[in-house]
């Protein structure tokens, strides 16, 4: 049986042109580029060229580029590492409630252990930040504001330019964590006006275990890692040269055909989604209906719960998500889906695609073929038979009419 | 040359609380038949509509993502079970266990009524040979919404003396937490003290109540783990 692999938004492959970049590296280039030879200095100059690509995609400097082990350390070592360099000025810091846990944990961490003052902003019923939400929130002590880029599970976008406006006009610093926008949307850290932002490798179809924290000159900042002083003496440790070699030519790569690539995506993403709510009753579609991630589909069915959901799927050969992978695990309704204000009742049986390189028409044919019946059959094991106009908030029943009503 | 690596058998007890939590999601052929071919189900509507049980049973609500119907038919000459319906909202290994206890409840001429209403989780966890231990919880409705059915045969059939009442007992005053509480908590993985108040906030205000919460803590992780962390 055929595999569709629609969970892209956990990991990519690694792309093969990137893999081939990345192959000498292993064996053959192995030098630390910390070494005073002409091994080391091979390897140096590797690293120095990744990291001017990297610049290149950001429109930065290179010094500014440090590269890290994950986004989920790029993230601890913005949100501790300015946290720490600035508490004498203030320990307050901003974030909204449908972040990543790299976020919310590490605020929580801080709240907890180091003292900071943590609020978490709502976000509307797509899961945008509103700026004058923002706004209203900053206080004389607030240090750090760290909104995401995109959702990782409703592929809701942030306006990041105008909510990075209102940090600088308060001279607060502002943090977007870009996991699921590398590569897709527009990261010009000179156009969205951000001090730091946050991407991994193993989204944009680099390896695992590799990230980039962009870090603007001039920004106070504690590293987490201490050691021989590696990148800007902001990461210590040997750098990981093949995967750094991987992620710039990925980023470098995605960043040349994203227009392409984007255009190709939301074309399958919204036949996915048109084909499942008009063939699945009792649907509705999470987050913004246009302001969404390419390649993000998250839908929500009543009556049944995700997991099996995922199982069944599972059997057809399908490969998607309930949620983030990190809580695929844990009962508990997602925060994020929950935070757009459904009911619980409404916000077990949702169900994340997100769609990649890799997925075809045919793939999503398939999908929209097998769902109805997988989704008939748990439902009829199901004791629940709720009303939407019942459970869920009026205006999302509105927003469910008038997509039926669409042609 | 090729070499693959291999899990290890863990020998301390915390390298085996780290090693749970790598735990593979994957069930066993046993869970995965009951949830692919669950037995004892209504095949239509109009077999739900015109079902005629003796006693029906449900626990659970959609809002707590748990929820599950029992309905049963009972030969009084013997008073033993012989045919039970069930419906079930909930992950894969609920739906997998509830179809397993209608399978015990039924097989073999049926079971005795006072035998089935000492059924515990961890029967039905053992006929299914392996659940992954952070989804022993989802075969816990199982036995409460059979017990409901149980109890309402015994409403319906004018055994009122046979109703058993599952009582709880108020362990936080302030809070209003109960050991039901606390044995949710635990059989939903949590471990310490820590644990437990993350996902009930026992003990929060009324801090006279810690010592019996870290005794009911023990006595459920006996209970329903063996005592195994």
């Amino acid at each position: 049986m055929k595999e569709i692999y629609l969970d892209h938004a956990a990991t990519t492959h690694v792309d093969p042109r990137v893999k081939a970049v990345m192959d000498k590296y292993w064996t053959e280039e192995f030098g630390n580029p910390g070494s005073f030879h002409t091994a080391g200095l091979r390897a140096l100059r590797a690293l120095n060229a990744a990291r001017a690509s990297v610049a290149r995609v950001l429109n930065c400097i290179p010094e500014e580029v440090i590269f890290t082990g994950s986004g989920t350390e790029s993230i601890n070592t913005a949100i501790k590492g300015v946290f720490r360099a600035n508490k004498a000025k203030g320990k307050h810091i901003i974030t909204s409630t449908v972040e990543h846990h790299a976020v919310l944990e590490t605020c929580e961490y801080l709240e907890k252990h180091e003292g900071a003052e943590i609020t978490y902003l709502p976000v509307d019923r797509y899961g945008q930040v509103k700026p004058e939400t923002l706004e209203k929130a900053i206080r004389p002590d607030t240090i750090l504001i760290s909104i995401m880029y995109a959702n990782n599970e409703v592929g809701t976008i942030n306006h990041i330019a105008a909510l990075a406006a209102v940090a600088k006009k308060h001279r607060v610093l502002f943090h977007t964590d870009a996991c699921q926008a590398g590569g897709v949307l527009d990261i010009d850290v000179k156009k969205l006006g951000i001090d730091l932002l946050s991407i991994n490798g193993s989204k944009i179809y680099a390896p695992k275990g590799v990230g980039i924290l962009y870090v603007r000159r001039g920004v106070p900042i504690h590293p987490l890692i201490h050691g021989g002083g590696q990148e800007f003496r902001m990461r210590s440790g040997t750098e990981n040269v093949p995967c750094i070699i991987g992620f710039a030519t990925a980023l470098e790569l995605a960043h040349q055909e994203r227009e392409a690539e984007n255009a190709r995506l939301t074309v399958l993403r919204d036949t996915l989604i048109k084909g499942v709510l008009s063939t699945v009753p009792k649907t509705f579609l999470n987050g913004h209906p246009t302001e969404r991630l390419p390649n993000n589909v998250n839908i929500s069915f009543m009556d049944i719960e995700g997991e099996a959901l995922l199982l069944y799927m599972n059997e057809h050969g399908v490969c998607a998500s309930t949620g983030s992978a990190c809580t695929s695990k844990s009962l508990d309704p997602s925060h994020v889906i929950l935070a757009l204000g459904l009911p619980y009742e409404a916000s077990h049986g949702s169900i994340r695609f997100t769609l990649g390189k890799n997925t075809t028409e045919a793939g999503i044919g398939k999908v929209i073929e097998v769902l109805p019946d997988i989704v008939q059959k748990l439902r009829h094991l199901s004791p629940v038979n709720l009303k939407m106009e019942d459970v869920l908030p009026q205006e999302k029943v509105q927003e469910i009419k008038t997509f039926q009503g669409a042609p | 040359m090729s070499i693959e690596l291999k899990p290890v058998a863990h020998a301390d007890v915390k390298a085996k609380k780290d090693a749970a939590e790598l735990e593979e999601w994957f069930y066993t052929d046993i869970v995965k038949d009951h949830f692919f071919n669950p037995r004892n189900i209504f095949k239509t509507q109009a077999e739900v509509d015109g079902y005629r049980p003796d006693g029906v049973g449900m626990v659970g609500s959609p809002a707590c993502g748990d929820m599950m119907k029992m309905w049963i038919k009972v030969d009084k000459a013997t008073d033993q079970l012989i045919e039970c319906k069930w419906q079930t909202f909930g992950c894969g290994s609920a739906i997998a266990s509830t179809s397993m206890l209608s399978v015990m409840l039924t097989e073999n001429g049926g079971m005795p009524v006072e035998k089935a209403l000492q059924l515990k989780p961890q029967d039905i966890v053992k006929r299914l040979v392996d659940l992954p231990a952070r989804k022993f919880h989802c075969s816990v409705l199982g036995d409460k919404a059979l017990r409901a059915a149980i109890n309402d045969y015994f409403r319906k059939s004018g055994q009122d003396a046979r109703v058993v009442v599952e009582g709880a007992k108020v362990i936080d005053k302030i809070l209003k937490i109960t050991d039901k509480d606390i044995e949710e908590a635990v059989l939903e993985g949590a471990v310490t003290l820590e644990d437990v108040q993350k996902k009930t906030k026992v003990g929060a205000q009324d801090k006279s109540c810690i010592p019996e919460v870290e005794q009911l803590i023990r006595f459920y992780r006996e209970k329903y783990f063996g005592g195994k962390q």
